[in-house]
């Protein structure tokens, strides 16, 4: 046997490709390479295998070994393909069985000393090789707990490289297993968020963000320091549905590919508060050689809250338009094309004016006007269109007035999210739809379910004065079908329509 | 020194011998020319092979074939055919190869014999 093959995994973006690691001995001077377009860290694979291999008590052959990873033409990135390309390597003179090899995937970075050392997107490579048809998968057991999330394959973890060969039916005596690498211990806590009972005297609000988490719309709040817009935003995740299971590995996966480390699959939808001096790249993802998830990639499926959203910089606001639009991020380098999901529900929060006192009663604004306006500048236009919920939040002038029982805790919330969700899903069978966000205009306005003109007489007129654009008409039409929803009803009311168009711009009816 | 040499002599003939019980025909030995030394060169049916020998005792430093790179292949290459040209008569109508045979021992009774045909 002279050529041998394994298998691994090559990440791009979330999708994987299984990877065809082939190892040719051919009678020639001793030599090692590698081909099949992979970067520094996989040429540097060259040392590490050799040594591990030595190390172990497992020489490679003295001849020309030549590794090629296919489809050749795919560029490969990072240290996971050392065990597969050694494993491999061995199997071509016959120290490990090759038709044993053949049949299982291998992940993990090797050290010198032979140990494997876990690697970053296990969860998503593991994912792509069970989808392949692979059903044995030898991963670092620092990642055994990440890659035992996915159903039907074998997962094996391996402590070092001797242990892999072992198992291979190589005649070795099996070492003491090396003390096992720590993983890289950035776990995202899985407490449930803090509860909605806690935010007192904003009830208007905490109506508003049910109606956002029912229907999925996007929000504004606005609001001086201090009134509790964080503190909503922070409750939002708590009420939304539970992840079901295609999202939570969704989730799982983009963490695993940050470098965290994923034990179990979170069903609670993240919750991403970037920092307003974030930078496009930090928000969307990128990176030059390795092209990392961004902040809209870890929080697809869950909320993206931009704090201080007039302090971002304009680029990076309108680096968001097109993941809002399409659902999903493509980035670009030269060479390479990532796609990352980015279906999150996006809740912005802002100051009045740069001293947050701009229209709050009892305080003074000290900024000029243009001031303001450039403040209040930097959100409009393309993103604003796509917010559904413009909230204005104002401070709590009574503490103590309403009794701790009459405020709604997040389980009661969650509960009447998951019927509204119900019933639209109900109400929009037999459309591609799922939730009220996602619908289109037209079928709204002239679909099966469009309201009579009784009903629509006060959407109508707003229209008319100017004061609404045809965008803002759909998406107030949104919001009302999701008031529907909360009160379980399968037709639209005059005053559901009312109500969204004073949740959209507070224009009274 | 010397006793390194000695066992680099020894290495080849022993290379010697075996290529002649594998039906080689020995042309040439320590062949020298301005631009350097051929261990040996042999007839090999129809073939001209240029032999490069290594000789260790131990595989502590490195196998025997690992010393011989890229750049060593190179310059066999280069005095093979710097014989052709000075054995015109032994070379005509015969196509030309390279082989490595790697010995690993300290003595000739404990040699082990690694040959390598054709290297590129």
């Amino acid at each position: 046997m002279t050529v041998a093959r394994t298998w691994a995994v090559a990440l791009s973006g979330l999708d994987g490709a299984l990877i065809d690691v082939e190892a040719d001995l051919s009678q020639q001077t001793p030599d090692f390479r590698i081909i099949g377009l992979g970067d520094r860290a996989l040429g540097e694979a060259v040392q590490r295998v050799h040594n591990a291999c030595a190390n172990s008590g497992l020489p490679l052959p003295r001849r020309r070994l030549t590794i090629n990873l296919s489809p050749a033409s795919l560029p490969k990135q990072g240290s996971s393909f050392d065990l597969a390309i050694a494993i491999a390597a061995l199997a071509t003179d016959g120290t490990v069985d090759s038709a044993s090899v053949a049949a299982t995937v291998h992940l993990g970075e090797l050290g010198l000393d032979g140990r494997v050392r876990p690697v970053t997107g296990v969860l998503p490579a593991v994912v792509a090789a069970a989808r392949a048809g692979r059903r044995r998968i030898v991963v670092p057991v620092a990642n055994l707990a990440e890659a035992s999330l996915v159903d039907d394959v074998e997962v094996i973890g391996a402590a070092s490289l001797a242990e892999v060969a072992f198992r291979h039916g190589a005649d070795i005596a099996l070492p003491d297993p090396p003390e096992p690498d720590t993983v890289p211990v950035r776990v995202t806590s899985d407490a449930e968020p803090v509860d909605l009972a806690d935010v007192i005297g904003q009830r208007d609000a905490v109506e508003s963000l049910i109606v956002a988490a029912a229907g999925g719309h996007h929000m504004l709040m606005s609001g001086p320091p201090g009134a509790g817009k964080t503190m909503l935003a922070r409750r939002l995740p708590g009420i939304l549905p539970p992840l079901d299971e295609r999202a939570a590995l969704a989730v799982a996966s983009v963490r695993s590919l940050s470098g965290e480390s994923v034990t179990s699959l979170s069903r609670i939808p993240p919750l991403e508060s970037p920092h307003h001096t974030a930078s496009v790249v930090a928000l969307v993802g990128g990176g030059s050689r390795i092209i990392r998830p961004g902040a809209i990639a870890r929080a697809s499926e869950g909320v993206l809250f931009l704090d201080e959203a007039g302090e971002f910089p304009a680029s990076v606001l309108d680096a968001l338009r097109q993941p809002l639009e399409r659902g999903d991020i493509e980035i670009h380098r030269s060479g390479i094309t990532v796609r990352y999901p980015a279906r999150f529900q996006l809740v912005l929060a802002t100051n009045p004016c740069p001293c947050g006192n701009y229209g709050v009663r009892g305080a003074t604004c000290e900024c000029p006007p243009f001031a303001i306006r450039r403040y209040t500048g930097r959100l409009s236009g393309p993103l604003l269109d796509r917010v559904d919920i413009e909230l204005p939040i104002r401070r709590v002038s009574t503490v103590g007035a309403e009794p701790p029982g009459s405020r709604q805790t997040s389980a009661e919330a969650r509960e009447r999210v998951a019927r509204a969700r119900e019933s639209a899903v109900r109400r929009l069978r037999g459309t591609p739809w799922r939730r009220n966000v996602d619908v289109a205009g037209a079928w709204l306005r002239d679909g099966p379910a469009a309201p009579e003109p009784t009903v629509r007489r006060p959407l109508d007129a707003a229209l008319e004065r100017g004061a609404l654009t045809l965008r803002g008409y759909d998406r107030v039409l949104r919001v009302a079908w999701t008031l529907a929803d909360l009160d379980e009803r399968t037709r639209l009311e005059a005053s559901d329509i009312g109500r969204a168009l004073f949740m959209k711009k507070g224009i009274a009816a | 020194m010397a006793a390194k040499d000695d066992l680099g002599r020894a290495g080849e003939d022993a290379v010697a011998s075996y290529l002649t019980a594998s039906g080689y025909a020995v042309l040439d030995r320590n062949w020298r020319c301005p631009q350097g030394e051929v261990d040996l060169v042999a007839l090999d049916g129809d073939e001209i092979v240029v032999v490069e020998v290594k000789t260790r005792t131990s595989e502590r430093f490195g196998h025997p074939l690992e010393a011989i790179d890229g750049r060593k292949r190179a310059r066999l290459w280069r005095l093979a055919a710097v014989w052709c040209r000075q054995h015109p008569d032994a070379a005509r109508g015969r196509r030309m190869r390279l082989d490595a045979v790697a010995i690993v021992g300290a003595e000739p009774s404990a040699f082990r014999i690694e040959h390598l045909r054709d290297l590129r």
